[in-house]
């Protein structure tokens, strides 16, 4: 969770990603944002977020892209 | 909503409009992107004004320094954003579109307007950003957009059954497309919903939902998509045109698309606010990801030339870059009220000092491939394409100017990461400290995506701040806050 961290803080500094929930609806992560998000999580949780899972509710919180990245197998 | 019923509306609007008694003045149109928005747009100009679509996310302190150049007849709103236009607007006339499509339009009024509207008058008014800190008013004329509008019937097939996807802002001329081909090809417009564009997965059900054939979106739009592998899944099955205008298109993301939906036509449009649609290359054959993507060759009604420093002609064969300059129909009258900046990039032929003929520099540098086709190679000064946005980082440097730890600043872009990067020296201050700052005056999109303190700013032997060397440093990893 730390290194999901670590990369939010990279992308945009100075959000409070442990407990913002509306990181999509308040506009904080738009389209420019998520491809640079996916795109980490991607190489470093060694996995491929398929399109299919970008979706809104699955980008609103640390904790439901943590979950994500853990359905997808790369928490572990 | 039906032909029947735009025409209806903007003969109202227009009625409404022509009631100011201002003609060939500019109206502000200060509302929500719709369609209804879109069809005010067509009655301010039914009504013998120009239009100048104002963007409603700009913060208030830009908001101010557009309108106080502008100086409208009036600011048209719709009810939800009334009051926000008058607070901005001051003493201006505040219209609501709502009420003047409730009235009766007169036709005769409108008739005679008609009559009087020349091609070479201006058609609207849009604001880009200036590197004085002051956006620039880049005024279209309708002969700029119905030049463009008998290119594409001559280049390209598109007719009632046709269906535009909408990406751009009204404020943008990429809109243009989609404001002006319904009424040259019958086609319709759906106007996507911005959110769309971050979630390709509930974005091309979308567009097969809508059937939209056509595009006219800006790289960064078709790049999420690629970048996001969404085409793997589902596949737009109507589209057949995709332009892309605004900025450079990645080729490694233009093969992908090319590989999924081989059957559509991919063309890059080189434009710009001041000159419109003035380049294309259909691409015609596989790009290797290193590959420079050509901008091709001239639009109809449109010329071209290739100046030297000196300014000389650069021609197809010779081997050497220089600046594109623009010439024909293409070419707008130049910035709204300034006559300074107009002045220096919108100037006489210098290859036909005897007959008077404007051409617009673009500040784009250029050179002519082995196949004879442009190549776009960067920029002659500092403005830089970000997202799909048009950008002066000098602008962002002038908003600098009012947060008092900071002496001096300047702005660099990294390409490869797409980041604007921002170094000041004076006082160290916090990141939130200088960008709230910044966020008041300029859209979000302006916004830097690194702060770096370095006191004192490098300089080279001008006394000027040595951007190159700023961006090697900070190539080398230079600590930011």
């Amino acid at each position: 969770m730390e290194e999901l961290y670590e990369i939010l803080e990279d992308i945009i500094p100075g959000e409070d990603y442990k407990n913002s929930t509306a990181l999509v609806d308040d506009d904080i992560l738009t389209s420019f944002e998520l491809v640079r998000l996916v795109t980490e999580i991607d190489s470093t949780f060694d996995i491929s977020i398929p399109s299919s899972e970008i979706v809104p509710d699955n980008f609103n919180s640390a904790e439901t892209i943590w979950a994500l990245i853990e359905r997808l197998g790369g928490a572990g | 909503m039906k032909f029947s019923e735009v025409r209806r509306l903007a003969a109202s609007i227009g009625t409404g409009i022509a009631a100011l008694q201002s003609p060939g003045s500019p109206v502000a149109v200060f509302m929500e992107k719709s369609v209804l928005m879109a069809v005010s747009l067509l009655g301010v100009s039914y009504g013998g004004c120009s239009y100048c679509p104002v963007d409603v996310a700009m913060p208030e302190a830009r908001m101010d320094r557009i309108l106080s150049v502008l100086e409208p007849a009036a600011v048209l709103t719709s009810g939800s954003m009334g009051a926000r236009a008058r607070e901005a607007c001051g003493d201006c006339p505040v219209l609501l579109v709502e009420d003047l499509a409730a009235r009766p339009a007169d036709e005769a009024l409108l008739a005679s307007l008609r009559a009087r509207i020349k091609s070479s008058d201006p058609l609207y008014i849009l604001f880009t950003s200036g590197s004085t800190g002051m956006p620039k008013g880049v005024v279209g004329t309708h002969q700029t957009v119905l030049n463009n509008l008998e290119w594409l019937a001559s280049r390209f097939d598109l007719g009632p059954d046709d269906v535009l996807g909408n990406q751009a802002p009204l404020h943008f001329v990429v809109a243009d497309h989609d404001l002006y081909c319904p009424l040259k090809f019958g086609c319709s417009s759906f106007f996507i919903p911005a959110g769309y564009f971050s979630f390709p997965a509930k974005l091309i059900p979308l567009l097969n939902q809508h059937r939209v054939t056509t595009v006219f979106w800006v790289p960064f739009a078709l790049g999420t998509i690629a970048s996001f592998r969404a085409l793997d899944e589902i596949l737009p099955e109507f589209l057949r045109y995709v332009f892309f205008v605004g900025e450079v298109m990645p080729v490694r993301q233009l093969n992908y698309w090319r590989e999924h939906v081989p059957s559509a036509h991919y063309i890059n449009l080189y434009g710009s606010t001041e000159m419109y649609m003035c380049c294309y290359y259909e691409v015609d054959r596989e790009y290797a990801e290193t590959d420079t993507l050509p901008i091709g060759g001239p639009c109809g009604g449109t010329g071209i030339l290739v100046l030297d420093e000196m300014d000389r002609e650069i021609l197809p064969g010779m081997a050497e870059t220089g600046e594109l300059c623009i010439r024909g129909f293409a070419v707008g009258p130049g910035y709204y009220r300034d006559p300074e900046q107009t002045a220096r990039k919108f100037i006489q032929n210098p290859l036909e000092p005897a007959a008077r003929e404007m051409i617009y520099r673009t500040g784009d540098l250029v050179r002519y491939g082995t196949d004879g086709l442009l190549e776009f190679c960067g920029r002659a000064d500092y403005q830089i394409k970000h997202l799909g946005y048009r950008i002066e980082l000098g602008e962002i440097e002038a908003a600098a100017g009012k947060v008092p730890e900071i002496s001096s600043c300047a702005c660099v872009y990294d390409q490869k990461k797409q980041r604007i990067l921002f170094f000041y020296d004076g006082t160290e201050t916090d990141r939130k400290t200088i960008s709230s700052s910044l966020s008041q005056q300029l859209p979000r999109y302006m916004l830097p995506s690194r702060y770096v303190y370095l006191d004192p700013l490098p300089r080279n032997a001008s006394g000027k701040i040595d951007r190159k060397f700023l961006q090697e440093q900070y190539e080398k990893n230079i600590k930011s806050c």
